[in-house]
Order: C-alpha cells, then sequence, then structure tokens
C-alpha cells in the first residue's frame, strides 16, 4: 500500500518521496495535490503532487518539516508506507499557450511550481523560473527547474546564492530587462504569495498563487479550507488550491492558518522529546 | 399473553458521568427487560406499527420471537427486512415512524420497537454465529459509490444475489456518517465496522481513498467492466449561514467538527493527531440530530456552556426526542426562537461573540409550521468563542457535476425514479441523501434495497 519506493534528501528539514499510487498516478495533473495519512492515528494532511510518472505507477512529493506529521513523513524511508493517500484532489492549472510566464516558487514551494512550469513550456511558453529560498542550504530543485525553464534566476534573503532579496526583486529583474511578462504563477509561504501579489497587481499581471489553508477531507465536505476570494467564501480543496492572487483575502488566510497553533506545538513536543530520547 | 406493563425505560449512563465521556449513553435492555417489554406487544393481526416502517420489518414476528426467548431467530427475522438491525435500533427516529403507529401508542405509550431492535440486533452479535450462504455468482459486475448506509445496503443485497460488488469510498473508512458524522457515543463505532466486516465477508470489495470524479467517473466505471454503477454518495456540502464573520477562526460547519472528533478521533488528541479546539462557550447553529450531536459532542470536549440556538420553538426542534431529552439532561442550554445576525471576532480573527435576534411565532408557512418572525429591537450580544454551523448539508458535486446526461434537480440531487432509483442514464441508479437531501438511515437504507432489486433485474435482461 502506498510504499515509498524513492527517498532523497533535498535540504536540511526538506525530504522528496516517490510513492507507489498507479490510479493517482494515472490521472494526476499539475497543480493537483494528495491527502495522506502516515499511520492510523496520523491525522489527514495535504501535499502537492511534485512529479508523476504513469508508467511506474508512482507521485513524487516533496515535504518539509514544520511540525508534527510532517516529521513523521519525513522520516520515512524506502519501503515504508503510507496508509492513505488519496488524489489527486483539487482543480488542476489551466496550462496553455500565455506567452511569457514566470514560475514563481519559495522554499517548499518550489517543488509544486515544478510540474506547473513543465507544462508551461510543454504548451509553447516562454517560461522564466524565480527560485527563492532563505539561504543557499534551503534551495532546492535548482536541476530540475533549469530542465523545464528557458531561464532561472535565484534570490536568497541572505544573498548566500543567486540574487539577494526576494522574490520580487527577481520579478523587478525580468520587467528591467523589458520582457513583457503574460501570467504569473507563484508558490510559497502565504506571506511570500502576498507579497508577489500585491506587486503585480497594480501592473496589471495575471497572478496565479497556490492557497494551503488547513484542510481534513480534501474533498468539500467539511468546510475547514475556506478562503475569501473576491468577497465570496470558496473550498481551497474542490475550488482551488489555485486561485487569482489579486482577489484572496491573504490576511484572513494567515490566520486561519494560525488557529489550531497551540495544539500543534503540543503534538510537536511530543514527537521531538521522543526523538531525543532515541537520539534522533 | 400480552402484560400490561408501563413501556420499559432504556437504561443509561448518569448524565454527568457521560457528559465528560465518548461512551454510549444507552446502555441496552438486558436479556429480562427486553422479554418484558416484548409481552406489551399484543401481536395485532393487521399491525400497524409495520406500515410506520419505511423498510416493512416484521415488528410483531421479531418481537415475539424475543419474547419467547429465541433471540436469534429474532435477529434473523429483523435481517429479512432490514440489513443494519444494531444500527437502526439505536439512530432511527422510531417516534416518527414504526412506533408513531404502534396501537399501543393511542391511549398509552407505544412498544419500544427500536430498542428491541437494537437488544435482538446486539444479542446477535455478541452471541451468533452468522451463516453466510454464498450466492452462486451471475458474472455481472456493479460498482457502488459511497459507503454510507445506502450504498452499503444496496451492496449486500446484489451480493446476495451472487452479483460481484466493489465499494469506492472517497474516505480511507467505510461506513459514510455513522463513522465521520454520528458520535461514538450514539452509535459505538466497533458496531458500524462490525457490520461492515460481514459485507466484505459476504464477498464484496470495498476500495477506500477513491475520490469518483477525480481518480475515475461514472463512465469510466462503465467502460471498464462494470454492468451498473450505484451511486450512494451523501449530503456532504455543509451549508454555512452567510452571515458576517463566518470565517472567523472558531467557526466550524457540524461536519467538521464531527470528523475532527469521529472519524479522526480528535477527543484522544494528542494520542490522535488531529486538533480540536472548543472554547468555554459554545454556539450551535441548528435544531436537528446534527446539532444536538455537535451540542453534546462540544460539551464532552470540555465546553462549559452549550447552546443550541434555533430559530423556532421547543415543538418545531427536528431532532430525535430521545436525543433532545439526552442533550437536556446533560445541560445543554436550548436558545429556541433566537436567530444569529453575525459572529463578532477579535483582532486575531478569533470568535468571541455572536449578536443575535429574538423571534416570535407568526402564521404557518409552507412547511405547515409557524413561521418565525424577528422581534424588532430584540438584538442581543451572546458571548462564544465556538460557532458549529449545522444547519444543513446539500449535494456533494464531485461526482454529479462530472458525470455528463445525469439528470439533477435545481438543488443539484440526483433525480431518480422513485420505485426503482434509475436515473437519467441507463445502467445508473442512486438512492440515499444525495437523491433526497438530508433524510435518515433507514431511508437511505430503503433507497439502497430499491436500487438493488431494480438492478438485479436490470442485469438480468441485459
Ligand atoms: C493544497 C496544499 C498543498 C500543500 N503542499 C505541500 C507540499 O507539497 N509540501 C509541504 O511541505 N507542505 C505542503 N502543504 C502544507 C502541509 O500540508 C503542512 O505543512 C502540513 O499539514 C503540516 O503538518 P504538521 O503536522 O507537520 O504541522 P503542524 O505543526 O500541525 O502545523 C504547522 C502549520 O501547517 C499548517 N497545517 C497544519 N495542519 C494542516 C492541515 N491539516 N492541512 C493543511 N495545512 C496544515 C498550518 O498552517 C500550521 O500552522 C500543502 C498544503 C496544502 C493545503
Ligand atoms: C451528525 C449527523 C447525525 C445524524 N443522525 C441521524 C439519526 O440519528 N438518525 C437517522 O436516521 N439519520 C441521522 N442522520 C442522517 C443520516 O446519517 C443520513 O441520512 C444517512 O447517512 C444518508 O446515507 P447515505 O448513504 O445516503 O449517505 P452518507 O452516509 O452521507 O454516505 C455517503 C458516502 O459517500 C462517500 N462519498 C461522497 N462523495 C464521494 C465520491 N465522490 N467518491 C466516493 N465516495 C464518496 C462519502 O464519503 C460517504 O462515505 C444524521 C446525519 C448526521 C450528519
Ligand atoms: S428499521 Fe427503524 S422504523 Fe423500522 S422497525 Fe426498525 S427502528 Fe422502526
Ligand atoms: S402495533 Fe404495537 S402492539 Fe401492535 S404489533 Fe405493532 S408493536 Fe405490537
Ligand atoms: S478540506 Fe474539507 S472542504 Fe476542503
Ligand atoms: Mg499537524
Amino acid at each position: 500500500m502506498y510504499k515509498v519506493v524513492k527517498r532523497r534528501q533535498l535540504a536540511d528539514i526538506i525530504t522528496l518521496l516517490e510513492v507507489e499510487a498507479p490510479e493517482v498516478a494515472k490521472k494526476a495533473q499539475p497543480g493537483e495535490f494528495v491527502i495522506v495519512r502516515q499511520n492510523e492515528e496520523s491525522e489527514r494532511i495535504p501535499l502537492t503532487i511534485m512529479d508523476f510518472n504513469r508508467d511506474k505507477g508512482t507521485i513524487t512529493i516533496v515535504i518539509q518539516e514544520v511540525g508534527y506529521s510532517s516529521n513523521l513523513i519525513t522520516r520515512m524511508q524506502e519501503g515504508d508506507s503510507f496508509v492513505t493517500f488519496v488524489g489527486p484532489l483539487g482543480q488542476a492549472t489551466e496550462i496553455e499557450n500565455y506567452g511569457t510566464v514566470l514560475c514563481i516558487g519559495g522554499g517548499v514551494g518550489v517543488a509544486p511550481v515544478h510540474p506547473i512550469a513543465r507544462g508551461l513550456k510543454e504548451a509553447g511558453n516562454k517560461v522564466i523560473s524565480i527560485l527563492g529560498a532563505r539561504t543557499k542550504d534551503l534551495l532546492i530543485l535548482e536541476d530540475e527547474m533549469r530542465a523545464v525553464s528557458d531561464e532561472v534566476i535565484i534570490t536568497t534573503d541572505d544573498g548566500t546564492y543567486g540574487m539577494k532579496g526576494f522574490v520580487t526583486h527577481g520579478i523587478q529583474s525580468v520587467l528591467d530587462q523589458g520582457i513583457k511578462v503574460d501570467a504569473i504563477w507563484a508558490i510559497g509561504p502565504v506571506v511570500m504569495m502576498k507579497s508577489v501579489a500585491n506587486f503585480t497587481r497594480p501592473l496589471g499581471i495575471k497572478t496565479i498563487v497556490s492557497m494551503n489553508p488547513v484542510m481534513v477531507d480534501g474533498t468539500g465536505m467539511c468546510g475547514a479550507c475556506r478562503l475569501d476570494v473576491g468577497g465570496e467564501t470558496k473550498f481551497a480543496c474542490v475550488d482551488g488550491p489555485e486561485f487569482d492572487g489579486h482577489k484572496v483575502d491573504f490576511d484572513l488566510a494567515m490566520k486561519r492558518s494560525a488557529f489550531f497553533k497551540n495544539e500543534e506545538a503540543v503534538a510537536y513536543g511530543k514527537v521531538k522529546c521522543q526523538c531525543a530520547k532515541e537520539g534522533k | 399473553m400480552a402484560s400490561k406493563a408501563p413501556r420499559h425505560d432504556m437504561p443509561c449512563q448518569d448524565p454527568i458521568v457521560r457528559g465528560k465521556n465518548f461512551s454510549e449513553v444507552a446502555l441496552g435492555y438486558t436479556v429480562e427487560t427486553a422479554a418484558e417489554e416484548a409481552k406489551r406487544c399484543i401481536q395485532c393481526k393487521k399491525p400497524k406499527c409495520v406500515e410506520g416502517c419505511p423498510v416493512g420489518v416484521d415488528i410483531p414476528q421479531f418481537i415475539n420471537k424475543i419474547a419467547e426467548g429465541e433471540h436469534l431467530e429474532a435477529a434473523s427475522i429483523l435481517k429479512g427486512k432490514n440489513t443494519l438491525p444494531a444500527i437502526c435500533g439505536r439512530v432511527c427516529p422510531q417516534e416518527s415512524q414504526c412506533e408513531a403507529q404502534c396501537i399501543l401508542g393511542v391511549k398509552g405509550e407505544p412498544v419500544a420497537i427500536g430498542r428491541l431492535e437494537r437488544f435482538a440486533a446486539d444479542y446477535e452479535m455478541a452471541n451468533g454465529t452468522s451463516k453466510l450462504e454464498k450466492a452462486t455468482p451471475s458474472g455481472k459486475k456493479v460498482a457502488v459509490i459511497g459507503a454510507g448506509p445506502a450504498g452499503l445496503t444496496c451492496a449486500a443485497e446484489l451480493a446476495r444475489k451472487g452479483h460481484a460488488v466493489t465499494v469506492l469510498e472517497a474516505l480511507h473508512v467505510a461506513g459514510g456518517v455513522l463513522m465521520y458524522g454520528i458520535p461514538e457515543f450514539r452509535l459505538p463505532k466497533a458496531i458500524v465496522q462490525k457490520e461492515i466486516n460481514s459485507l466484505k465477508d459476504m464477498g464484496v470489495e470495498i476500495l477506500v481513498n477513491q475520490v469518483v470524479g477525480k481518480v475515475t467517473s461514472v463512465q469510466e466505471l462503465l467502460a471498464n467492466g462494470y454492468d451498473a454503477v450505484f451511486i450512494g454518495t451523501g449530503a456532504g456540502l455543509p451549508y454555512f449561514m452567510k452571515i458576517p464573520g463566518e470565517n472567523y477562526n472558531g467557526v466550524y460547519s457540524a461536519n467538521e467538527f464531527l470528523t475532527r472528533s469521529n472519524l479522526m478521533k480528535a477527543y484522544d488528541f494528542p494520542n490522535h493527531a488531529t486538533p480540536i479546539k472548543v472554547g468555554e462557550q459554545v454556539a450551535v447553529l441548528g435544531g436537528g440530530n446534527v446539532a444536538m450531536d455537535a451540542a453534546r459532542t462540544a460539551l464532552r470536549l470540555g465546553a462549559k456552556d452549550v447552546y443550541i440556538v434555533y430559530r423556532r420553538s421547543m415543538t418545531e426542534l427536528p431532532a430525535r426526542v430521545e436525543e433532545v431529552h439526552h442533550a437536556e439532561e446533560e445541560g445543554i442550554q436550548f436558545k429556541i426562537l433566537t436567530n444569529p445576525i453575525a459572529i463578532n471576532g477579535d483582532e486575531n480573527g478569533n470568535v468571541k461573540s455572536m449578536t443575535c435576534l429574538k423571534y416570535e411565532l407568526g402564521e404557518p408557512d409552507a412547511s405547515g409550521r409557524r413561521r418565525p418572525v424577528a422581534i424588532e429591537g430584540s438584538e442581543f450580544d451572546l458571548p462564544v468563542q465556538t460557532v458549529v454551523v449545522s444547519i444543513g448539508q446539500g449535494p456533494n458535486p464531485l461526482v454529479t457535476t462530472t458525470t455528463a446526461g445525469l439528470e439533477l434537480n435545481k438543488w443539484g440531487n440526483i433525480v431518480a425514479d422513485e420505485t426503482t432509483m434509475a436515473t437519467s442514464i441507463p445502467g445508473v441508479y442512486a438512492g440515499g441523501d444525495i437523491v433526497t437531501g438530508a433524510a435518515t438511515v433507514i431511508l437511505a437504507m430503503g433507497a439502497g434495497k430499491t436500487a438493488a432489486a431494480s438492478i438485479d433485474a436490470y442485469l438480468m435482461t441485459n
């Protein structure tokens, strides 16, 4: 059942897993996600499909450790299995030939941008990718992104690699070259997506963001994932996760994401002290 | 000889004690009480009670077997008409169905049919050896979408006829609302799983983690070797009030609240990793079974004051009488003739109160119930930190909108022939909440059964 067939450590706290899930692989499209449970006591958490191999019947996910469940998953080894791996969920990216597109990934957000960039490239777009990370060691999937982009710009907050600054500086540098940008995909922390949307709104450049609210079922049944988009309530799991970045209420999304902060700290504390005991 | 004894009470956990645990509230009749209650039935020649049961359980016959101490016989009579008696005995709204029609109810109290049904079913689970005759394979394959009571019943009936049945369920466990909605303290999950296991023993294949509409579609199932499809996807789409403040932290749909607690076992956090959070004051909006379940769950999760906020009066509450009674005993506070107009939050986006209006009852409306009318100037603030919206659910569009040619009504429910459950697509049948809108377990089961009979006829002629 949903066995991990390949594991790769991409950065200190970021892990890539290739997982056997033939039915999901058969249907997966860029922009979609899966919901997983590591074991019978686990919560259901959403992870973007980073890659799919229809012949091998596998799905690749990239996960960053931020708390209890992601810790469990990043510790999985080849041969370990998930008990739940359901998908593909959500609406696929609208891949067309837009002209010149920017594919922006911040942190672990580079992973979900990858299949979108590849799809857009295959559809004939000129793809310029901007990869942002706090520091050089946290930059992931650079080679993979180069393979599907016409050009790659790297920004690090501390200037240890590429351009010093944020992904918005990367956008500015593209515009400074006089390149006309037809559409932008930006995926990463909510603050990053918010600043990209704020940057492009006055310029009128179509900007798609992929939202990551708290989810439970991922099928439109619980409403946990609701967002305010243009004054309307949307369920990210079925209406999204991609939305027009110029319409999303990011501040509300950030507040909603923090709702279970205290409980999450309790759960994470539990696994941390367990690891300490085991000397991990 | 029928006894003149009064109706026997159901032994229950003490309200104070049970308000702090998730174990079953109603404890069930003993063999002695069951026999005594069974003897109250006068074995009517033309039993009215049967007319009140949507699946026509042979009520006097099974009750007679309990009176005679033949409990396994009683269970087998029940199962002739109702595949899930341990569940229906617990959750059927008996007071408006079988028991409403019982002749003894005219002058006194009706026979406790539901409690006796539960008794016989539980007895069989504990002592019985269910003998399964495997039917001769028909060579036909049927896909059932959704493992709620409608889908499970349809699957069981088809398997009995020898058809190969595969059930596709979106969640990681089968059972539908019986698993994710109705709480453990009202319907122990082990009972539901036992029923599901006996289905598997009959040879029904249950595939979980399959979201139809995404991973496959009705057309694909038909193209890939299934001879017929049954859709029993339920009413899983939560409605919200559309009032200001509904996206503040602390506002849950009943589905989210109950799914976290039941399916994901958040009441056992952090042993189970899914969190849930309730404030000291909790408002539950609505007056149905779902609202009662949410309110009583909130109480068990540690809330001090739990309010049912309902627009009409106590007599119009759509919940089962027993649930309202249990909720009152446990200290749930009923704020009737009250409706919220806004949810108010603090600077961090957390709920701090709800602005409500008081109502009075006016003229009867289309439903025959007196229409609640807002009282001018009655606005008041109710301090709460958690709001659970339980005002109803609609059909989830994942299957319906991905199935070309499937006729829907204006609310998005599937249109199915009442007598056959056939949809607008040949070979595709539907039943349960996806057709009727949110209804009851027994009606969903009845629809699953009807559909199975027509699917069987369809398979044998096509
Ligand atoms: C559509 C979608 C795609 C995603 N794709 C990826 C991905 O490809 N790689 C990746 O590393 N992360 C991804 N995430 C985020 C990932 O789901 C969360 O980081 C993870 O659930 C955290 O769980 P935890 O127990 O480790 O952390 P916790 O300590 O429990 O929570 C840390 C933070 O994670 C978020 N979170 C917590 N629970 C959930 C939940 N049930 N659903 C969503 N977010 C939650 C909250 O913002 C919370 O503050 C995605 C989220 C969504 C909605
Ligand atoms: C909290 C609560 C309390 C209730 N209390 C009572 C009560 O006391 N008595 C009573 O008689 N009734 C009660 N009801 C109503 C009763 O539970 C429902 O009427 C009944 O469960 C409907 O059965 P169903 O099979 O049509 O749908 P459901 O039970 O909703 O099952 C549908 C199943 O289909 C699955 N599904 C949905 N979409 C897909 C898809 N795309 N692919 C695959 N699977 C899918 C769902 O995950 C679910 O498992 C209650 C309901 C709730 C929510
Ligand atoms: S199935 Fe429900 S309505 Fe029918 S006899 Fe049993 S409890 Fe009564
Ligand atoms: S109507 Fe009442 S008394 Fe008559 S058979 Fe039914 S349960 Fe017994
Ligand atoms: S996660 Fe439950 S509705 Fe989106
Ligand atoms: Mg978590």
